[in-house]
């Protein structure tokens, strides 16, 4: 049972015909934790505007719930939540008025469905008589979580909750996220940080308006194909100056405290590596295999 | 003037009873890259505020290049670039324009603008976009752009505040090959960043947690320190146990 279809959707916009997103397929299982990974101008928040209902998509067709995006969509704005990139509460209302406000414009009250955001939203009672636009960003982003569950929706569409939150906070969210998806909620969530690609079920990667991939955090993993290592020495600047020498490299880049260098010669090892840049007075250069992670992954589909 | 481009004494900002920036003390040395790291409401943009001479601090000592931050502030801001995610370029007026209107601002002369301009198009291969609006670049663009105007007067110093949000890796990539470079050639860079991988490429880090510098070292010393496989673990161990609700 699929929570949300999507076949061979299209949105272009204005007189320039921008494609913002491009014949995008993808379905999420119900219950599933699905992300949509990519950079600022990938498409992911037209693909959110289109699956909630507020935009028209110019050809292929989707569902939520097994409803229509186009023609059914008063019956799904009932069912689903959106916290859009955003911040989009009044304002001008307490944290207490926006909670009670949204609970009743989907005809519920807060106490209803008080358990779905208890853990979330003692976390901001404290501040319950506070206006939503005095909030800090952390505040907002879990009031705004808040509305969106309020009526106890069944797919959650989450568009870039995590953007310039800072890693503890980042953490947390992605906690509440997991104790969502235990109560069968099935969660779709943006997002521009790779790291956070491994904490969903699957994964799309998009890039400008395209999807490169839908599969498994692991599995993207595991279709890599080249090999990784990881190179370390005192001085990063050089170092990556120097590897762009290295011909027998398919590509070389910063990760961390390390350099990451790819390449598809199963017969050069981690020796060789060294030798290049002995040659070229990089001393004593630390190299070792590399796990992949999402991140390279994203970085091989951007360079092919 | 040694070496040391910034030197903080006990800082401290108040605003009413609540502690912004608790006495932070630090120095950061020319042609350094030095991370600025804490949770969000831990001080840092107050801090930063203070460092480029826009707002008094109520405590402390500080100078930026030799500069008193209390009563040579004009100065302090001719010394600086500034660039942030928010807020770096006039996204209508076009690329050359937002070259121009910077480069006048920090001061540089009409033949000294002209030259700078065309290396900066000819590095970044802008070409082709010179008389394009900047609202029309993609956003990794417009960022390296940023960053180029930020240092086009030969600063001692730039702060970049969370300058790589929201961008794809390889641009974040090219974008920090430029602070890199920039680095190379004796200008100090003070970022701060979420990206803990980022947090990696410093030569050194400091991490605020509510309103005081908790851990300053190489990232290597502190993962040593904190027993830790990465400065995400360092952060986390620091910052999780944080007063301030963000």
């Amino acid at each position: 049972m699929f929570s949300v279809t999507v076949n061979d959707i299209t949105k272009v916009y204005g007189k320039e015909k921008l494609v913002a997103v491009d014949r995008v397929s993808f379905s999420v299982n119900k219950g599933e934790l699905f992300g949509l990974i990519g950079p600022d101008g990938a498409g992911k928040t037209s693909i959110f505007r289109m699956l909630t209902t507020l935009l028209l998509p110019d050809s292929g067709s989707a569902t939520v719930n097994g409803y229509d995006i186009v023609k059914d969509y008063r019956l799904i704005r009932n069912t689903v939540g959106y916290m859009p990139g955003k911040f989009s509460l009044y304002q001008d209302l307490t944290v207490e008025e926006n909670l009670h406000f949204f609970a009743t414009v989907f005809g519920t009250g807060i106490q209803e469905n008080y358990q779905l955001i208890k853990d979330i939203y003692v976390q901001i009672e404290p501040f319950k008589n506070r206006r939503a636009g005095k909030l800090s960003g952390g505040m907002k982003q879990k009031l705004a979580l808040c509305c969106a569950l309020i009526h106890k929706p069944t797919v959650l569409f989450l568009d870039e909750p995590t953007t310039g939150v800072d890693p503890v906070s980042r953490k947390e969210f992605w906690e509440m996220l997991k104790r969502l998806k235990a109560q069968g909620i099935s969660i779709v969530v943006s997002t521009p940080y790779m790291d956070e690609a491994d904490l969903c079920d699957r994964i799309a990667l998009i890039q400008a308006g395209k999807i490169l991939s839908v599969e498994t955090p692991e599995n993207i993993k595991a279709g890599y194909g080249d090999t990784l290592f990881a190179v370390k020495s005192a001085n990063m600047y050089r170092l990556l100056e120097t590897l762009k020498n290295y011909d027998k490299a398919l590509s070389s880049y910063a990760f961390g405290e390390y350099a990451h260098v790819s390449l598809n010669d199963n017969k050069i090892h981690a020796g060789d590596i060294k030798q290049f840049l002995a040659g070229r007075n990089i001393q004593e250069a630390e190299v070792i295999p590399a796990a992949v992670t999402i991140e390279d992954c994203f970085i091989k589909f951007l360079k092919n | 003037m040694s070496d040391t481009v910034i030197i903080a004494d006990k800082l401290t900002k108040k605003f009413g009873d609540f502690i912004a920036t608790n006495q932070i003390s630090f120095e950061v040395y020319k042609g350094e890259i030095f991370g600025f790291l804490g949770a969000n409401g831990a001080g840092k943009t107050t801090a930063m505020r203070m460092l480029c001479g826009l707002s008094v601090p109520s405590a402390g000592k500080a100078t930026i290049a030799g500069f008193d931050i209390y009563k040579q502030t004009e100065q302090i801001k001719r010394k600086i670039g500034y660039m942030s995610q928010k807020f770096s370029l006039y996204e209508d007026l076009t690329v050359l324009e937002n070259i121009r209107f910077f480069g006048g601002i920090y001061g540089l002369g009409y033949k000294e603008l002209k030259d700078k301009s065309e290396q900066l198009i000819e590095k970044l291969g802008m070409h082709n976009q010179t008389k394009k609006l900047v609202a029309e670049l993609p956003l990794g663009w417009k960022q390296k752009l940023a960053f180029s105007v930020a240092v086009l007067h030969d600063p001692a110093i730039v702060f970049l505040d969370e300058p790589t949000g929201g961008v794809d890796p390889v641009t974040r990539r090219q974008f920090w090959e430029l602070i890199y470079e920039a680095a190379n050639r004796g200008v100090t860079v003070f970022v701060t960043t979420h990206y803990m991988d980022e947090a990696e490429y410093c030569n050194r880090i400091s991490i605020m947690v509510d309103g005081k510098i908790e851990a300053l070292d190489t990232p290597v010393n502190l993962k040593k320190a904190f027993n830790a496989a990465s400065i995400d673990d360092v952060f986390y161990q620091l910052a999780r146990g944080a007063k301030r609700i963000e």
